[in-house]
Order: structure tokens, then C-alpha cells, then sequence
């Protein structure tokens, strides 16, 4: 809980737009305000935004790392644990029943959240590093042959490398970087020359964590199945902020984390398509993904089954389904709506401070502001902007093909969720002319 | 707790942050060693000349943020000339400044302009920013005279 505890009504920002600050909130709702976001009321449902850092109000910008989590989240869990606490899809009891019914519907909101046509087809996993792993490892592994073709962008995160790397090894099939422009963007003239027949599997940011790029997966995905490749997509970063549609998208792999979508850490999903989870074969074993067990040999469970050995993070799928739940009672319309009004905030007033590089300037672009600052090496910006209560990612954002690409060795990484205000803007901006004051 | 920017930040280290001294390669026999912060990205490269047991010259190149580089600046401003075991004893001790187990204040006036990197050990994650010059150092010293260097 937030130091403010039972202080209901607790001012914590001043300056024009106050924020009241309570914990005492209610089941989510939905929200139609009339214009925009009713964001004091938002922030009164995330109890640890009333946090003081040196005295000062939190401000957090460092959504595209981890988002924080709405009571309603953390309820969940707690209410799991304290009153519904079994493992699932073993016990005849009377807990054991309960927990199962209770994490088998977040399948079916996971479903829904991502317009997926089958809840079979939803695998929980840790999170986005190990959906891909899994794809890699047991997809990948299976059907790649000497000489095939994995494309990347060159803006992925490593964890949509690093597992293509492995496999590659393992196989002999090759990796290659599909090139981006200045503004941040697929250079999809490159991309479509790069595609052929020797290209199996195509692996694209939705949205990228260090540049904000949203790119074409639609688009990507229709020109890799002209070339009979399938297209993963690593979805981190899109589903806090954009309603995610699979079969609109079109793609065979969709991949996202609990903890940025306001849920849980330690849980994930990857939603396959049925006829290539069916083909697949288990990655790991264990309890659970079987069908029966002998020495003479295994058969393995159906899915989604076969790809969830062990006891899954039982407690975090629940959050994640109150998660879900909540994000979409406030709407991805708003959403959208007020994460550009403060982007286009924060691009017009942090380019302003003199010597400041914006580093991703694509013309469609999430929340994610990544920029230098002549002179202040971003670690030391950081630390300037965390004195004044301002949390902000400093480094290579586990993106360094996109460092390489734009020649630095680091950016600093304003990030920002629906619960972000402009004044928290106003914030950050002032923190970048102290900056430049202690290193003048 | 309440941390003061200006601790962190003294005049000092802002000017070895900007005028960064032996800023430079040595050129053989002098050996060397690459320091690599995974976590954040920040390289850099020490170079020692040792002359029987003195360290004769010593220089740096790299990236980094304002502390990593003033850091081994006035690192190198404060090895030079002293014997290999004292380098390595006054590693030893830096560490100790910035980790904030200094004790005595005899013991740290004994590292002079060194001093200044002590509003370091307020903040946890800024401590390998210090530190990665002086073990590279290490890493360096170890090397020297040695056919093979430590990459």
C-alpha cells in the first residue's frame, strides 16, 4: 500500500492539476468520460503512485520496463491466495475446483483480449522471453533446415534475437536484420527484397521498447506468408497500449507480458495458431502436459496442455485476468487518446531543451520517448531526474543492434502509461534544464 | 533518507568528467585490459606501462557516464608513479570508500582526490560506475609484463 495508506483524498501533486490520491476505490468500471481521461481518478485505483521519493511525488516514466499495478490487480492475487489457494487440474476438492475454474476463464479473457478464435490456442508462460523461446525452440527447432532465413528487424529486443541466434546454431539456419530508417522505421523496400523462398520465419517488434515505433505487422505479415514464412510478433509493448487483434494482424505467433500490461510479473502469453501448436512438439516436460505416462513411452496432453509442464504461476494468472479486465473497462480508445496527448507533449518540450536527440522519430509512434542529451551521459540523467522524484530507464533498453544503429551507446527512456499526467511532463522537462545546469 | 545531487556531483568530478586526464592509448609494451559493464553498456580501456615494480604510465579510453569516466580519470592521476602492490592496495581502499566501509577519517584522507567519488556509496547502482575503472585496473596490472593480456 501507499504510504498515504487510509489518507483518502491526500493532495500529492500540486500546480494547476491536483491529483487526489485514495486507496479506498471500488471494482473497476467503465469509463466514457466525455472528453478524454478522468486520469485523477485513474491514478486513485494505483496505490503505489502516491509514493514520495526524497519528499518529492513519484513520477513514473518507466512504464515500458514494468507498469504498475491498479488495486483491483493486486486484490486478485491477494484474494487468490488468502481465499481460493490450490494447484489446478488435479485435486477432486472443493479448493482445487475453484482455482482450476478460476485460472481456466482467464484463458478465455486472454482469448477475448486478443480476439484469438480459440482459448486452446492461449499458452501461459513466465512472459514474452519465453513464449519466443518456446516458438524457437520447439517450432523453430523442428523445421528449420541448413540455409533458411529468420528475419528480424533490426529495432527487436533480445528476446526477440537471442532465442532465433540459438536456434540457429543449433540448425544451421541463418539470422539476418532487416535495416531501419533514421526515423526508426522498417525499411520495408529492404524488407521486401530480403524476403524469398528460403526465408521460414519472421520475427517483428509490434511496438518497439526503445524507439516506440508501431509497425506494419499487418502489412509484414501478409508479404512473409506471400513468401510462405510465419511471423511471430513480440508483443510486449502493444498490448498496455493498443487493442491487439490477431486475426486482424493476420500473424501465427503473438507473444506478450503480464507485468506491462498492469498485471502480474512472472506470467505471459503466447497464442499460436491451432494447426501449427498441434504440429509442434512439446518443449518441455513434465506434469500436466501429458496424456499417459510409461516407460514404454508418453503421450502428450492436447493443448494447450502440451506446452504448459508443471504447475503454472497459479496466483499471477489470475491478476493477469483482473488485468485484462481492468485495462479494457477503461478502454483502449481513451487510452490511445491520452497517451498521444502526452506524447506529443513530452516531443514538443523535451526536442525544445537545447541539445536534446530525439532517437525515434517515426510518423507512428506508442508513448515512448528515447533521447540524449548533449553532454549528461543518460546514466547521470537519470540520476539527476530520480532526485527530483522522476523515474526514467537509462541505457540500451536490451536493444543494442538499435543503439549501434543510430550511433550511441545509450538513450534515455521516457516511457508513459494512461496514468501519466502533463504535469509530471512539466516535471521531467525541468529536470532536463538541471541537467544541463550541473554538467553546463 | 535524503541524498544531496551535489555530494554525487562535485566540482571535481565534473571536470574529470569533461577534461578527462590521460585520456589516451600507451603504445607497447604497455598492457592493457577492457572493461565491460553488460548491464549498462558503459566500456572502457586501461592501459599500464610497468617499469620494474613502478607503474610508470597508466591511461584510459572509453564510454561512459560522468562518474565511470571521472572515476578513471583521477584514477590515473593517482596510480601513476606508485609501486604495483600500492595500485592494488589503493584499489582495495576505493572500494571501500564507495561501498561507504571507510572507516577512519585518517584512512581517507590517505586517497587524497579520491575522495571525491565518496557520495557514490549513497546510490546502490551508481557503485559499479565507479568501480569498473579500478577493475580494470586490476585485470591491467595483472597482465602486465605477462606475453598474453587479460582479454
Amino acid at each position: 500500500m501507499a504510504d498515504e495508506g487510509g489518507a483518502a483524498g491526500k493532495r500529492v501533486s500540486g500546480e494547476g492539476n491536483e491529483l487526489i490520491v485514495s486507496t479506498s476505490t471500488t471494482s473497476p468500471r467503465p469509463r466514457v468520460p466525455a472528453v478524454g481521461l478522468d486520469v485523477s481518478s485513474i491514478r486513485a485505483d494505483f496505490p503505489i503512485l502516491g509514493t514520495r521519493v526524497d519528499g518529492k511525488p513519484l513520477v513514473y516514466f518507466d512504464n515500458a520496463a514494468t507498469a504498475q499495478k491498479p488495486l483491483v490487480v493486486i486484490e486478485a492475487v491477494r484474494r487468490f491466495l488468502a481465499e481460493e489457494n490450490a494447484n489446478i487440474h488435479r485435486g477432486v476438492h472443493y479448493l482445487s475446483e475453484r482455482a482450476t475454474l478460476a485460472f481456466d476463464a482467464v484463458r478465455d479473457e486472454v482469448r477475448d483480449f486478443l480476439n484469438a478464435p480459440d482459448s486452446r490456442e492461449v499458452i501461459f508462460v513466465r512472459g514474452t522471453t519465453e513464449a519466443i523461446n518456446l516458438v524457437a525452440q520447439s517450432y523453430g527447432r523442428t523445421t528449420l533446415r541448413p540455409g533458411d532465413e529468420i528475419l528480424l528487424t533490426t529495432m527487436e529486443h533480445h528476446s526477440n534475437i537471442v532465442p532465433w541466434q540459438l536456434v540457429a546454431g543449433q540448425t544451421g539456419a541463418v539470422v539476418r536484420a532487416i535495416p531501419i530508417t533514421d526515423a526508426g522505421e522498417v525499411d520495408l523496400e529492404a524488407y521486401r527484397r530480403m524476403l524469398g523462398p528460403k526465408t521460414r520465419i519472421v520475427g517483428v517488434v509490434h511496438i518497439s521498447n526503445a524507439l516506440g515505433t508501431i509497425n506494419p505487422v499487418a502489412e509484414m505479415t501478409r508479404l512473409a506468408h506471400e513468401a510462405g514464412a510465419v511471423v511471430l510478433v513480440d508483443g510486449a509493448q502493444a498490448a498496455p497500449h493498443t487493442p491487439v487483434d490477431v486475426q486482424a494482424l493476420g500473424c501465427d505467433f503473438y507473444a506478450f507480458s503480464g507485468h506491462k500490461v498492469f498485471g502480474p510479473t512472472g506470467v505471459g502469453v503466447l497464442w499460436g495458431r491451432a494447426s501449427l501448436l498441434e504440429a509442434m512438439p512439446p518443449w518441455q516436460g513434465g506434469g500436466d502436459m501429458i496424456h499417459t505416462v510409461s516407460f514404454a513411452g508418453t503421450t502428450f496432453a492436447p493443448l494447450p496442455a502440451k506446452f504448459e509442464a508443471g504447475t503454472p504461476a497459479i496466483a499471477e494468472v489470475i491478476g493477469l485476468g483482473a488485468a485484462l479486465r481492468y485495462v479494457r473497462g477503461v478502454g483502449f480508445d481513451a487510452i490511445g487518446a491520452w497517451e498521444r496527448t502526452l506524447l506529443a507533449r513530452a516531443t514538443e518540450q523535451v526536442s525544445a531543451v537545447p541539445g536534446v536527440r530525439l532517437v525515434g522519430t517515426a510518423r507512428e509512434k506508442a508513448g515512448v520517448l528515447s533521447f540524449t542529451l548533449e553532454g549528461v551521459h543518460p546514466h547521470d540523467l537519470g540520476t539527476i531526474l530520480d532526485a527530483d522524484g522522476v523515474a526514467i530507464r537509462a541505457g540500451h533498453h536490451c536493444a543494442q543492434p538499435v543503439m549501434e544503429r543510430f550511433g550511441v551507446h545509450a538513450t534515455a527512456r521516457a516511457s508513459f502509461a494512461f496514468y501519466n499526467t502533463l504535469d509530471e511532463i512539466d516535471v521531467l522537462v525541468r529536470g532536463l534544464h538541471r541537467a544541463r545546469e550541473v554538467f553546463a | 533518507m535524503s541524498r544531496d545531487l551535489d555530494e554525487l556531483y562535485q566540482s571535481v568530478i565534473l571536470d574529470h568528467n569533461k577534461t578527462p586526464r590521460n585520456f589516451h592509448e600507451l603504445p607497447p609494451p604497455a598492457s592493457h585490459a577492457d572493461g565491460h559493464n553488460p548491464l549498462c553498456g558503459d566500456r572502457l580501456t586501461v592501459w599500464v606501462d610497468v617499469e620494474g615494480d613502478t607503474v610508470k604510465d597508466v591511461a584510459f579510453l572509453g564510454n561512459g557516464c560522468a562518474i565511470s569516466k571521472a572515476s578513471a580519470s583521477l584514477m590515473t592521476a593517482a596510480v601513476k608513479g606508485k609501486s604495483r602492490a600500492d595500485a592494488m592496495a589503493l584499489a582495495d581502499e576505493f572500494q571501500k570508500l564507495v561501498t561507504g566501509r571507510l572507516e577512519g577519517a585518517a584512512e581517507r584522507k590517505a586517497l587524497g582526490k579520491l575522495q571525491a567519488l565518496a557520495g557514490v556509496s549513497e546510490y546502490p547502482v551508481r557503485v559499479k560506475c565507479a568501480s569498473l575503472a579500478w577493475h580494470t585496473l586490476k585485470a591491467a596490472l595483472a597482465g602486465a609484463g605477462e606475453p598474453i593480456s587479460t582479454e
